[in-house]
């Protein structure tokens, strides 16, 4: 049920970022969400490719700082409060959410948010005990 | 094992007594055969054949760096240049170039003092020894050379450089002994493990390392990588090159200083005065048997102690310290005396951090500031910030745990900060430049 997520250090330095993208898209890997979060040294890039596993390496290869980790793809009601109601169950478990950020695509009728948990099994159960659908992987990094 | 049995373990009033005849020989020379010598001795009113006894060399000014520089290039030669048959020269970082002469004795001495080096580290005749020093005006790398001849071992005149050959030469000569400076020994390891390279399962058993100050966790940190002995070794260009002093791999403490050619007193950087035996201050060296250049009372600008007692080794020349840094090193930030060696310690007292830094000293509204950088690592990054932000806050606390000094960390990509294949340049002092 878990959603794999590539993380690249990249330092404030002009044209990091284009070459991060440049990398992916030679190696053919396209990108399926993204977040970039930014500190006034460093930032962190967080990516949701179709091709995890030959993302990283061809990064890596390049000298880059990458990191693989395990996030949830909730799908979410599109529609006023409907974020807020997948917040409170989760809140109501008791599981914290560390960040989170949407999916560019559509599924269906619902929107979709990565969220990275720092107990995702129990964040798993708490989502699906109240009816809230989270996407496996492979249906995520074909959307 | 010990090379020159007959020397390395004379008694000590043996070695004193040697010293004092060397060093009276050495005085009447210079002041007869060097101007510089004559007149600075007659300025402070020394008359050569007063030097009586050993703590008589207290009375003699010191030699600076300053006054080779003066005499460039062979102002402070004590024999016509026809006896001359090798120069080298240090660094010219600021200005020109200090400039030193062999003659042929100064040559062999010099090979001799690598010799027993090489045996001190557990070196011997059948060794390949693969030297990573630089060939040419440096003298680390010729210095190393002739000595490993002289030893009887195999050695491969590398030089510095061209890693990648390094290390097939490595794995297919069968090197096992590997003299470079420490920081390029960690990036040979460096570009072993990206290259699929164990370098661990190699032949190679001892490093010998020096030309630049480094620390007790940056030698464990090579020995785990390559599975090695790393011995550290001392010399400087003005005294000799390689081989002035170096750690017996019995003991691994201190550096033994040949006594039976070199004269070492420490002093306080400020006062000039000799501080009583054991106590930290600036190495200064004369030199008793030198033909070329000798020098009297040279201010070695490196910071160390002597270890009076005996060692396990059975050597009796007296040993260094692991040398501190530098007093040209030395940082004043704010106030406050820093070392780069020191900082070098906190990095590697915190997990996955690299060695790789470098330290950027500036001025801002007239208050100094630190910034060290630290290449991120694999081991280190995370996807979530306050991790990483964790790991500065961490590195700046324990820096101003140790020195008392605030800084500011930046982590940087790795393989950003400038790997050295000589000696590593940890600081870019910006302050100076403005005004």
């Amino acid at each position: 049920m878990k959603v794999e997520q590539i993380s690249i250090f990249i330092e404030n330095k002009f044209g990091r970022l284009a070459e991060v993208t440049k990398t992916l898209g030679e190696a053919g890997a396209n990108i399926r969400a993204l977040s970039l979060a930014d500190t006034s040294d460093f930032g962190i890039l967080r990516l949701i490719v179709d091709k995890t596993d030959l993302a990283k390496t061809t990064l890596k290869e390049q000298g880059f700082t990458v990191n693989k980790t395990e996030v949830v793809a909730v799908e979410v009601p599109d529609r006023p409060l409907g974020l807020c109601g997948i917040l409170q169950i989760l809140d109501e478990g008791r599981v914290n959410v560390e960040y989170m950020y949407a999916f560019v695509e559509r599924c269906g009728e619902n929107a979709v948010i990565i969220f990275r948990f720092d107990d995702p099994e129990e964040a798993i159960r708490v989502l699906t005990e109240n009816k809230v659908k989270v996407l496996k992987g492979e249906r995520v990094y074909s959307m | 094992m010990i090379w020159n049995d007959e020397f390395e373990t004379l008694p000590r009033e043996a070695i004193e007594s040697l010293q004092l005849k060397r060093l009276q020989q050495t005085v009447e020379r210079v002041c007869a055969t060097v101007p510089f010598y004559k007149e600075t001795f007659a300025r402070a009113g020394i008359m050569p054949d007063r030097i009586r006894n050993l703590e008589d060399l207290q009375r003699l000014p010191f030699t600076l760096k300053q006054d080779l520089r003066d005499n460039y290039p062979y102002g402070l030669f004590a024999v016509p240049l026809d006896r001359i048959v090798r120069i080298h020269a240090s660094s010219g970082t600021t200005g020109k170039p200090t400039v030193v002469g062999y003659t042929r004795r100064d040559i062999d001495t010099w090979a001799e003092l690598m010799a027993r080096s090489f045996v001190a580290a557990g070196a011997h005749r059948g060794d390949v020894i693969h030297n990573a020093y630089g060939y040419g005006l440096f003298t680390g790398g010729l210095g190393a050379h002739y000595g490993a001849e002289k030893l009887g071992a195999s050695v491969i005149p590398m030089s510095g450089g061209n890693t990648k050959k390094q290390l097939m030469i490595m794995q297919d000569f069968g090197s096992t002994v590997l003299t470079c400076t420490p920081s390029y020994c960690l990036f040979l390891a460096e570009v072993a493990a990206e290259e699929g390279i164990d370098i661990r399962k190699l032949p190679l058993r001892v490093g010998i390392h020096g030309a630049e100050p480094w620390s007790e966790q940056m030698r464990d940190e090579i020995e785990e990588k390559l599975g090695i002995k790393a011995i550290d070794i001392y010399g400087l260009s003005e005294i000799l090159g390689p081989g002035v002093g170096i750690e017996c791999i019995e003991a691994q403490r201190g550096l033994h200083i040949w006594e039976d050619h070199f004269i070492a007193e420490i002093i306080d950087p400020e006062s000039g005065e000799v501080l009583p035996r054991g106590e930290k201050g600036e190495l200064v060296v004369t030199t008793i048997t030198k033909e070329g250049i000798p020098l009297i009372r040279y201010r070695t600008r490196d910071i160390t102690r002597l270890i009076p007692e005996p060692c396990i080794c059975g050597r009796t020349h007296v040993r260094l310290e692991r040398m501190s840094g530098r007093t040209d090193d030395m940082l004043i930030i704010r106030g406050v005396n820093v070392f780069p060696s020191q900082i070098e310690s906190v990095l590697f007292n915190i997990e996955g951090v690299e060695p790789h830094y470098q330290l950027i000293v500036d001025r801002e509204e007239n208050l100094d500031t630190l910034e060290v950088q630290v290449e991120v690592t694999e081991q280190t990054f995370s996807d979530e910030i306050k991790v990483l932000q964790g790991l500065s806050n961490r590195i700046s606390h324990d820096i101003k745990d140790l020195l008392g000094v605030t800084c500011k960390v930046r982590l940087v990509e790795p393989k950003t900060l400038a790997r050295s294949e000589g000696k590593a340049q940890r600081v870019n002092d910006k302050r100076g430049r403005k005004d």
